[in-house]
Parts: structure tokens; sequence; C-alpha cells
């Protein structure tokens, strides 16, 4: 069991300023979230596109404004638990014992529920008969090449997944290439090093068709692929591979007792606790009266939620509000100071 | 103000009326349109507010862009006439615009 001051779900821009809102005042993180790095949204879904609202940034895209996150977090030297999921959260008597899907286990005063719109999962195929497949012969990700040699394999999708995998497996696989329409949207030079192949007969390029069947008991013999034109084709497949991006879940939240509205958890606007003393949610997963699904304004709610976070953890001791131009606790917990000067 | 009718994939009709200026996944969201999901709240990064746009309306919208062509790509059961709701804004002459939602938006 891992003790802590305040348990943090979710590592996208407003979880990352959580920790530090929490840091500066002497408060111990951990966080916890379903992807493979810190981000969110901001990472998953336009890491290149240039952000313009973030107050005295004129312009950063995704990817910088997590960078920049990250680095005003270092200091604090937060534990982060990626690619896992927050499934039970239970009461303690005064603590909350939060549970992952690789059953770690937390124990902490308070949560902050910094969740977006849930947590990222892949986009599965739709095909009913598709999910007997899964994690079998079908997958949404590469995890180890070994298993994708000398295999024939149909990939679909048109971004960079695909067409990164359509050329890495090339070398060592039978790739067909399937997209709904002619149009590929991964890197130029990419798509060009693919169209070499495909004109060397190495890759095989089917446009615009979306998988209509997939044949096979235990294991996938073929699929069907249908064209715009309802032309049916047969290809031989061992392995599918489907890159379609990312969904966002809500997933366990939903059952945690919370009181909610839609997709969102409903918080008071003064220190955006939820109805359960000790858990917050901040972000665009909270809502109540004017809320704006903005980063800057999941800033300011980790800053207040942050001040009852202390006032819970630090029963004892009195909360006094200071400024990180003046305050030599602050200076000292950034590193800037040390404890003697 | 422009009138809206959601057909699901079922058939079921709900028609709506929408402010000029507001996208049809704002009109549905804020009409409880069943079937869309919005879950990026119109930042097109998401493609759960997906429709098909009844054909005689189609050259009425302004085309969408590659991000969004880009993000229909992802979308459940793409089609010609798919379109992101949130990409579609509200005027006069959409008063009377049909579309359908897909089966899900996921």
């Amino acid at each position: 069991m891992i003790k802590t001051d305040v348990i943090i779900i979710g590592a996208g821009p407003v979880g990352l300023f959580a920790i530090h809102q929490l840091g500066i005042k002497g408060l111990k993180s951990e966080v916890i979230d379903n992807l493979d790095r810190a981000g969110g949204q901001c990472i998953e879904l336009y890491p290149d596109k240039p952000i313009y609202d973030i107050p005295a940034i004129p312009e950063c895209t995704g990817e910088e404004l997590t960078d920049n996150l990250l680095k005003q977090i270092a200091p604090f030297k937060t534990n982060f638990h990626f690619n896992e999921r927050v499934n039970e959260v239970k009461q303690d008597e005064g603590n909350w014992i939060v549970k992952t899907s690789k059953d770690k286990k937390f124990i902490a005063p308070n949560i902050m529920i910094a969740g977006g719109v849930g947590s990222f999962e892949p986009r599965k195929l739709n095909l009913k008969e598709a999910q007997k497949f899964e994690e079998k012969s079908i997958f949404y990700s590469v995890k180890n090449k070994e298993k994708f040699k000398d295999k024939y394999i149909s990939i679909f999708g048109g971004g960079d997944s695909a067409l990164d995998w359509a050329l890495e497996l090339s070398k060592t696989s039978k790739i067909t290439l399937i997209h709904r329409r002619s149009e590929f949207r991964g890197a130029p030079h990419t798509l060009a090093e693919i169209k070499k192949l495909e004109k060397q007969g190495k890759i095989f390029i089917k446009t615009p068709c979306q998988l209509n069947t997939i044949e096979g008991e235990s294991e996938i013999k073929s699929i069907e692929i249908k064209y715009e034109n309802e032309k049916i084709e047969k290809i031989k497949t061992d392995i599918i591979l489907s890159f379609f991006g990312l969904i966002m879940k809500l997933g366990p939240i939903a059952e945690w007792g919370l009181n909610m509205d839609k997709k969102t958890i409903l918080v008071n606007a003064n220190n955006f606790q939820t109805n359960k003393d000790g858990i917050f949610a901040i972000g665009d997963i909270c809502s109540y009266p004017g809320k704006l699904k903005l980063i800057l304004s999941g800033f300011h709610e980790a800053a207040l939620a942050s001040v009852e976070c202390f006032k819970r953890a630090r029963p004892n001791e009195k909360y006094r509000f200071e400024f990180t131009t003046s305050s030599k606790n602050i200076q000292q917990r950034l590193g800037l100071k040390k404890e003697d000067d | 103000m422009a009138k809206i009718t959601f057909t699901d994939k079922s058939g079921v009709k709900r028609k709506v009326e929408v402010n000029n200026g507001l996208t049809v996944m704002e009109g549905a969201v804020r009409n409880n349109i069943p079937g869309i999901d919005a879950d990026c709240g119109g930042s097109m990064a998401c493609a759960t507010c997906h429709v098909y746009v009844e054909e005689k309306w189609l050259n009425k919208i302004s085309k969408a862009e590659d991000a969004e062509i880009d993000m229909i790509d992802m979308a459940y059961e793409p089609k010609k006439n798919s379109r992101l709701s949130c990409q579609i804004i509200i005027d006069e002459q959409l008063d009377g615009l049909e579309v359908t939602t897909p089966g899900k938006q996921n």
C-alpha cells in the first residue's frame, strides 16, 4: 500500500499543475494514468496543434505545454503510475483507498480526479466476430514485434501508426494496408516509402474500402473488405492490426457514488469537492454553474482544491497562503533555497 | 434560428430549434439528443459527434477541412456524407437541416 497526501487520477495538464499546487504547500502526491506518458488529451489528441489561450503564453502546442508543466513540477519528484486505470475507490475512516488495474493500492486523505473525459482506450473494430480474436489475432498496438513475423497481416487505418507499422512489419511479413479513402494522412516520407514498396510488390494497398467480415474459427483465415462501389474482395490474413486512434471512456468513475451530470462530476465551486469529502474533481471532468472546459479553468480549480487538500492532510497545521515570489518555504520546496539559507 | 431534425438509426426523428451561430453538435447536446457524445467538446479531436448529412443539405454546408476528414477516418462507419456536427455552424440557410446519427459513436 502506497501512502500519500493526495492521489491524483489523470496526468493531463490539470493533473500536472495540481502536483505543483500541492507541492508548494508541502503535500506529496502520486499520479495514476491509463496512458503510457503524461499529457492527457494534449499529448494524445493534439500534440502539434497550437493552443492560444494559456495565460502569458501566446502560442504553444500540446506537447510544449506538457513539457513545460513537467519541468515546472520536476522539483517535487512525483511518482507516476502509467498504464494503470483506477478501478476501485473505497472509504477507510478518514482516508480513501484506491485500487488500480494492476492491483496496486494507494491510501490518502484526498483524491483529485483530473480525468478529462475518462481514460483513453484504443478504438476497437465494430464487427461482432472481432471480439473473439482480440489479443489473439486482432491487435490495436504492437508490443512485441516477434509475434508479427512471417505472417499475412492486414493493417487498417490511414494515419501515422498504420503507415509506420506497415513499413516496419513489411520487412518480415506480407502486408496489406487498407483504408476507407485513397488519401493517407501519415508523414509524406513514410507514405512515399510505402508507395515504393507497393510498386515492388512488397506491400498491397487497398482503398477506398472497409472491413466487411472476418472468417475463421479459432484463428483468422481470411477477411473480406468492401469497396465503396460495394465490390467485395477476400484477403488471406493471419493477423489484423487496427489503428483508429483512441477513444475516451469514463469507465469505473461512474461507480464511485459521486453525484454526476451525464459524463461529468458535480462539484462545488469553492474548493471543487464532490459530494464525498476528500474527493475532488478538477478540469474537464468537473461541472458547476458556469464551468468552462478550458485548461486555464482547470489550473484555477487545481489551486483552490489543493488548499482544501492541505486542510484535510494536515488537520493540526494552520494553512497559510503564501506567494512564490516571497515565501522561503515555497522556494525551499522548489529547490531554490537550502534550509539554512 | 433553424429547425434541425436528428434521425437515429432506428428511424426515430427528433426536431429541435437551434440558434444561429451555434454548431449542430451544441444544438444536439443542449437538447439532449441521444447518439451525439461530443467527448472533446468541439475541438475536432474525437469524432464522437459524427452525423450523416442528408444529401440535399451537403452543398449548403461549408466543405470539411482536412483535419475534419482525417478525424472522420476514426469515426464509426464513416460514409461519403459523414460530417462532424461540431463543425457545422447553424445559419438561416440551414433551417430544416436533416441529419442521421450513426449506430454508435465509438
